[in-house]
Order: C-alpha cells, then sequence, then structure tokens
C-alpha cells in the first residue's frame, strides 16, 4: 500500500476513525453472543450435576 | 402453512435450524463485508467533491439502514409477542436490542465523523441527528428494562410495548431529511430508480449493506439460541444437548 492510501486525501482520521469504530462493533456483534453461549452451557451442565 | 408455522416457532426446532444455518450466514456476512470494505477502500474512486472522506458511506449508510430496520423487526416481534403470547417471538425481541443498537452507535459515530470535515461540526440538533439519537434511547431502554425485571415473560411483555411505542420513530428518522430542512442530504442510494453514483462505488456499498445485514442476522439468530438455551434450562431437549 501506498502512503496515499493510508493519507486518504488528508481525511485519515476520519475514514480510519470510522472504520475502526464499524470493525470493533462488528467484532463484538459476532463474538460476544459465542462467548456467552459457552458461559450459557457451563452454567446449565454445573447446575444439572448439582440435580 | 399453519403446522409449518408451529414447528418453526417451536424451541429445539428453531434452536437446531438456526444451528445448521448460522455457519453459512456467518461466512456469507465475513465473504461480503470484506468485499464492501476492501471494495469501497481501495478499488472505488475517490469522490470529486469529498475526496476520501465519501468513503465513510461504506460502513455509515449500513449501519443506518440495519439501525431502522432492526427496529422495525424488534416493533414486529413485540407485536406478535403480546398477541399471541409466542416465546420465540419474545426472544427475537430482546435478541433484537443490543445488536440495534450497537448499529445505532456505529450510525451516529461515523456520521459524526464525516460530518466534522464536510460540515465543519461533529453534532448539529437538527431532526435526522435527533431523531437517530432518540433511536438509540429507544434502544438502550428496551435493554434497561429487559434486564430490570426477574421474569423474563414479564421482561419481554413491558420491552414490547417500549418497542411498539416507539417505532412511531422510524418514519420519523427516514423522512426526516424531507420533512424538515434538515443539515443531511436526501437518499441517493437506497431510493428506486437508478442510483446516482458510478457502478465502482455502488457495488461495494451494495455488498457492504448485504454483509451487515447478514452480520446482525448471526448476532440476532446467535442471541435467541442463548435466550432459548437459558428459558428452557431445565427442558429435555436442552440436556439433550450437552
Amino acid at each position: 500500500m501506498d502512503a496515499n492510501f493510508w493519507h486518504m486525501s488528508g481525511y485519515a482520521a476520519y475514514v480510519w476513525g470510522s472504520f475502526g469504530v464499524a470493525a470493533l462493533v462488528f467484532v463484538w456483534a459476532g463474538l460476544a453472543p459465542r462467548r456467552r453461549r459457552r458461559e450459557l452451557l457451563d452454567s446449565i451442565r454445573g447446575s444439572a450435576e448439582d440435580v | 402453512m399453519w403446522t409449518w408455522f408451529h414447528r418453526l416457532a417451536s424451541p429445539p426446532h428453531f434452536y437446531r435450524l438456526a444451528e445448521r444455518w448460522l455457519p453459512w450466514v456467518g461466512v456469507a456476512a465475513a465473504g461480503l463485508l470484506a468485499w464492501g470494505w476492501i471494495g469501497g477502500l481501495v478499488f472505488a474512486p475517490p469522490d470529486y467533491q469529498q475526496k476520501d472522506a465519501f468513503r465513510i458511506i461504506y460502513v455509515h449508510v449500513p449501519t443506518a439502514a440495519a439501525s431502522l430496520s432492526l427496529y422495525t423487526m424488534m416493533a414486529v416481534a413485540g407485536a406478535v409477542a403480546l398477541i399471541w403470547r409466542m416465546k420465540l417471538a419474545e426472544c427475537v425481541l430482546v435478541a433484537t436490542a443490543p445488536v440495534g443498537a450497537g448499529m445505532t452507535v456505529v450510525a451516529l459515530i461515523t456520521g459524526m465523523l464525516w460530518g466534522k470535515p464536510m460540515w465543519g461540526t461533529y453534532w448539529v440538533w437538527d431532526a435526522r441527528l435527533t431523531s437517530e439519537l432518540v433511536l438509540l434511547f429507544l434502544y438502550l431502554g428496551v435493554i434497561g428494562l429487559q434486564q430490570a425485571f426477574e421474569d423474563a415473560r414479564a421482561a419481554a411483555r413491558a420491552c414490547a410495548l417500549l418497542a411498539i411505542v416507539g417505532v412511531v420513530n422510524v418514519p420519523i428518522v427516514k423522512y426526516s431529511v424531507e420533512w424538515w430542512n434538515s443539515l443531511h442530504q436526501t437518499s441517493t442510494i437506497l431510493k428506486l430508480g437508478k442510483p446516482t453514483i458510478t457502478a465502482d462505488m455502488a457495488v461495494p456499498l451494495y455488498a457492504a449493506l448485504a454483509g451487515t445485514f447478514l452480520l446482525c442476522a448471526y448476532a440476532i439468530l446467535r442471541r435467541v439460541q442463548n435466550e432459548l438455551l437459558w428459558r428452557e434450562r431445565r427442558t429435555g431437549w436442552v440436556a439433550e444437548l450437552l
């Protein structure tokens, strides 16, 4: 990638900032429910063993 | 038709159906987002007026569109949950709120980041921006209300009411740019007829739109699954899963 690409004709902070925020939220959207599912399955498994 | 509908609404059946579809939805979302973002950042030509700042639309337009569509879906799920007491609709309602809130936050922040260099300000209290902020508060209200109740079903009913009342805000956001003299431009891409931008710019935008909606579908399906698991944790089908 050349310097012009990262420079974004002077709007680098705005363009990369926007894509950065979007990337963060998108990764959170995709991963958070997966982590929650592991926790849920663990806790359901745990309480099933107590019975 | 009704038997199919009933089967779909049954928690174990929906859970398994989602499980089968999720990998495909996830892969399609990632692929389309990669296409849309790389196309938008690398291959689309810079705008003749806005130069490279216009590239923000590849995240702003899809998330803004999703913020409105998801709210509408949430309100419809709320109506179904209230009228037919359908458990699956309650789960869809509470699963949609956090994802919709996330999309609204991205739409607002990217809009501000575009507004600063183009309008000279991050924020103005005009109709489009204010009503989109109200949309965020509505999502946060649904999330807060859901957490305020001990009983999941009572929580879902309260959330459904708020979601339905709040849906009046959706057309206000959508048509604010036409009804009032807004700083925000009117729709150029998501309208009927020929789009007014070149294909090099438009095609990645459609890919980003489809990818963003599929990502939302992925996140919501996973959250519905979690909600079903938790609510049905003492039933046989969940025990079978473990």
